[in-house]
């Protein structure tokens, strides 16, 4: 398994470009505040103040998913 | 090549979460009906109580959507969303792991990563905070509860991760095998180490306060002044069906996820030969 650090021909070429880290970084990004409104929002903080539009629409998702609520 | 891992990711876990929700609306949907109509009786038995004892009522709130909204449009449109963001989150996690793969065949690893996505991101940290339907669950314990949850996700992944560097480390030294097994093993350790360090979510202050000395925050038998039930608990079966239909949704996601990278793994390969070095493919 040591030698199993080698990087395999052609993506180490991968990794230096620059728009790689952009897509990764943006696309975590957007997971996360998609699973954040989904699941956390209006909840124990919120973005929205005292507004339950999301957390009441996606009620079932949040606690059939396992996010705490109520 | 990330942008087609990612494109994939996100239509493979929409995918996943469609058909988590069909399968979620026909069995998990009934149960949460019925929790909700449990919630709504002990409220009113609970009124009746108040009443009955001259405390102040609570003001209950309007209703912003209807059941049917919620049950349909809201319930699909909630296991869809999080489940493309899954996709997404498992195509960011697995083309950093196809560099450094080693060994492991890109079809191999997109069921290695699936498996320790669902395993961490899901099954570990309900173990100790398992999902709750309506009427469990009390809104002053509301923030603690979702750090806690949220906290064991982030102490699961960290131990998996940790799991896999040592792993590889020993692998270098010992057996292949031996390693997985230690790795695997202190992983195990860690997290029961850590589910017994963290609080049960009954024996936060608040609840402690409030409701005594339970595990959890399901709602135990209400009382009258002088110890007669006048509402049952929580129904055990429903909860217990709930939970079990809420792991199969999440596996459900999950497999479809690491089994459509698996499906695809070569052609993403084909690709990746094709963009990057053609000629060392
Ligand atoms: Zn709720």
């Amino acid at each position: 398994m040591a030698t199993s650090y080698a990087p395999r021909t052609g993506l180490g070429a991968l990794s230096v470009s620059i728009p790689t880290p952009v897509w990764l970084i943006g696309t975590t990004l957007l997971a996360l505040l998609a699973i954040y409104f989904i699941g956390i929002d209006q909840g124990a903080v919120s973005v929205f103040g005292s507004d339950m539009h999301v957390h009441e629409f996606v009620h079932d998702g949040r606690h059939f998913l396992g996010f705490p609520c109520h | 090549m990330e942008k087609r891992i990612i494109g994939r990711g996100v239509l493979l876990g929409a995918l996943g979460g469609l058909l988590a929700f069909v399968f979620s609306r026909i069995l998990a949907e009934p149960i949460i009906d019925r929790a909700i109509d449990y919630e709504t009786g002990r409220d009113d038995a609970q009124m009746a109580l108040d009443r009955a004892a001259g405390k102040p009522m609570m003001d209950m709130g309007t209703e912003l959507f209807t059941r049917g909204q919620q049950a349909n449009a809201g319930f699909s449109f909630a296991l869809i969303v999080f489940g493309a963001a899954m996709g997404a989150l498992f195509a960011v996690v697995y083309y950093l792991a196809l560099r450094r793969s080693g060994k492991i065949t890109p079809r191999s690893l997109a069921l290695l990563v699936s498996g320790g996505m669902f395993l961490t991101l899901y099954v570990v940290p309900s173990l100790k905070y398992p999902a709750n339907p309506p009427a469990i669950g009390h809104h002053e314990t509301t923030k603690p509860r979702t750090a806690l949850y949220l906290g064991m996700i982030v102490i699961s992944v960290v131990a998996l991760v940790a799991a896999v560097w040592l792993g590889r480390k020993l692998a270098a030294r010992l057996d292949n095998w031996t390693a997985v097994i230690v790795a695997a093993a202190s992983f195990t350790v860690v997290m029961a180490v850590v589910m017994l360090v963290l609080p049960s979510l009954g024996q936060l202050s608040a609840n402690r306060r409030e409701y005594g000395d339970f595990a959890t925050e399901t709602p135990q038998p209400l009382q009258d002044p002088s110890g007669v039930i006048v509402y049952p608990g929580f129904p055990a079966d429903d909860l217990y069906h709930f939970r079990l239909y809420s792991f199969a949704a999440q596996a459900i996601l999950w497999l479809v996820i690491g089994v459509g990278f698996a499906w695809l793994a070569p052609r993403l390969r084909a690709d990746r030969a094709s963009e990057a070095a053609p000629v060392a493919a």
